[in-house]
């Protein structure tokens, strides 16, 4: 599947059907840190997904002090 | 996974509250929970007029939205930061959020009326950007609540923002801040009020939030940002959060409720009798005969603007 990462953005491929659980484990993301969208929307958490998806992986922290 | 409301499939799962939602009960969710920190903390009062702090990012767009969605008079002031394609960007979307909704929204262009920028007062001060940034955008923010006659100024800062702070104040016993650091700042003479509506929300909860509602923010950080300490107390407050879900909420819930009263006397004075001097350029409420943010400008001003590159590539 590919799996498009921002900051800096950039696509990996990684071998589907995986769990966004196992995903997320494989890539070292905490879950609280990210959410995972497909077609505009939000992937929960329990979704498997098939080889041929795409997805986005965007980090939600940001730094800002003020 | 399903929704605890509604027994339909889920899209979010939100640790803390141990439950799943779909996407209206989450949008639900998001404006009771930004209703509920309104009241508990008395933030708006019927018929007030807010000015809701936007920078294009994901809280600000997000808070602006709710606030609207709710029914409050909000109007929108963006700051032109100077922040070479990442402000060029932020704005952009900024305005086609606003225009998209037909929405008011407000804009100071640092660049345009003071002749300087971040990149550039902060090395001409030798500050820290955020420093610098900060000072400029509470000063703007507050002249132009009172110039335009708002109540409030509302800004998107939500829980895991808050916790981040707190942790990074206690750590160092800051008590002169831990004394200020509420959701709420009441007015005084020559301040609005300030107001964070989002310190019941998670800042997974706001970008899950603009997906869901088609809000279109900027992802891409602040360059100013890379490597600063607040980054770290984040993280360092999710790892915690992974295995001990709610612990961000109790930590600041339980400081509102159970510590802050106790900094309250490490207020300086001069801020809480509102026993301020006046700018004599701008007219401000200041503790010296010239306010931080003139003096900022004086020192920067007409200085050769500063580009920011990464690998010979502007920003
Ligand atoms: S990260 Fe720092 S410099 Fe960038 S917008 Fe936020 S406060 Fe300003
Ligand atoms: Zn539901
Ligand atoms: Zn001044």
């Amino acid at each position: 599947m590919k799996v498009n990462l921002r900051n800096p953005t950039r696509t990996i491929e990684v071998e589907g059907p995986m769990s966004i659980v196992a995903l997320l484990r494989r890539l070292d993301l905490n879950r609280e840190s990210v959410l995972v969208i497909r077609d505009g929307t939000l992937v929960p958490g329990d979704a498997l997904l098939e080889d041929n998806a795409e997805v986005e992986i965007r980090p939600v922290i940001s730094g800002g002090s003020t | 996974m399903k929704c605890r409301v509604c027994r339909e499939p889920a899209v979010i799962d939100i640790r803390r509250h141990n439950a799943n939602f779909c996407s209206d009960h989450f949008l639900r969710l998001v404006r009771d929970q930004t209703t509920k920190a309104i009241d508990e903390f008395q933030m708006i009062r019927p018929g007030e007029r807010v000015l809701v702090a936007v920078s294009g990012g994901k809280d600000s767009l997000a808070l602006w939205d709710v606030l609207n969605e709710l029914g409050y008079e909000a109007d929108g002031l963006y700051i032109g930061l100077g922040i070479g394609g990442y402000s060029d960007r932020s704005g952009e979307m900024t305005r086609a959020f606003a225009a998209d909704r037909g929405l008011t929204l407000h804009e100071v262009d640092l660049r345009a009326e003071y002749d300087t920028d971040v990149p550039t007062a902060a090395k001409a001060t030798r500050r820290v950007p955020c420093s610098a940034c900060g000072m400029s955008k509470r000063h703007l923010f507050d002249q132009a609540a009172l110039d335009g006659g708002y109540d409030a100024v509302a800004t998107g800062h939500n829980l895991d923002d808050e916790a981040a702070v707190l942790f990074g104040n206690t750590l160092r016993w800051q008590t002169e801040y831990l004394a200020r650091q509420l959701p709420v700042l009441p007015a005084r003479p020559g301040f609005p009020r300030k107001i964070k509506p989002l310190v019941r929300l998670g800042e997974r909860e706001m970008a899950a939030y603009c997906v869901l509602r088609g809000i279109d923010y900027i992802v891409e950080e602040c360059p100013m940002a890379v490597g600063n300490k607040h980054l770290g107390y984040k993280e360092a407050l999710n790892a915690i959060e992974a295995t001990s879900p709610g612990s961000k909420h109790d930590f600041y819930f339980g400081f509102l409720a159970r510590a802050a009263e106790r900094f309250r006397d490490a207020a300086p004075a001069a801020l809480e009798s509102g026993d301020l001097a006046t700018c004599e350029r701008c007219g401000s409420p200041s503790t010296s005969e010239v306010c931080a943010f003139c003096r900022l400008i004086e020192r920067s001003a007409g200085h050769e603007p500063v580009t920011l590159t990464r690998k010979g590539k502007p920003l």
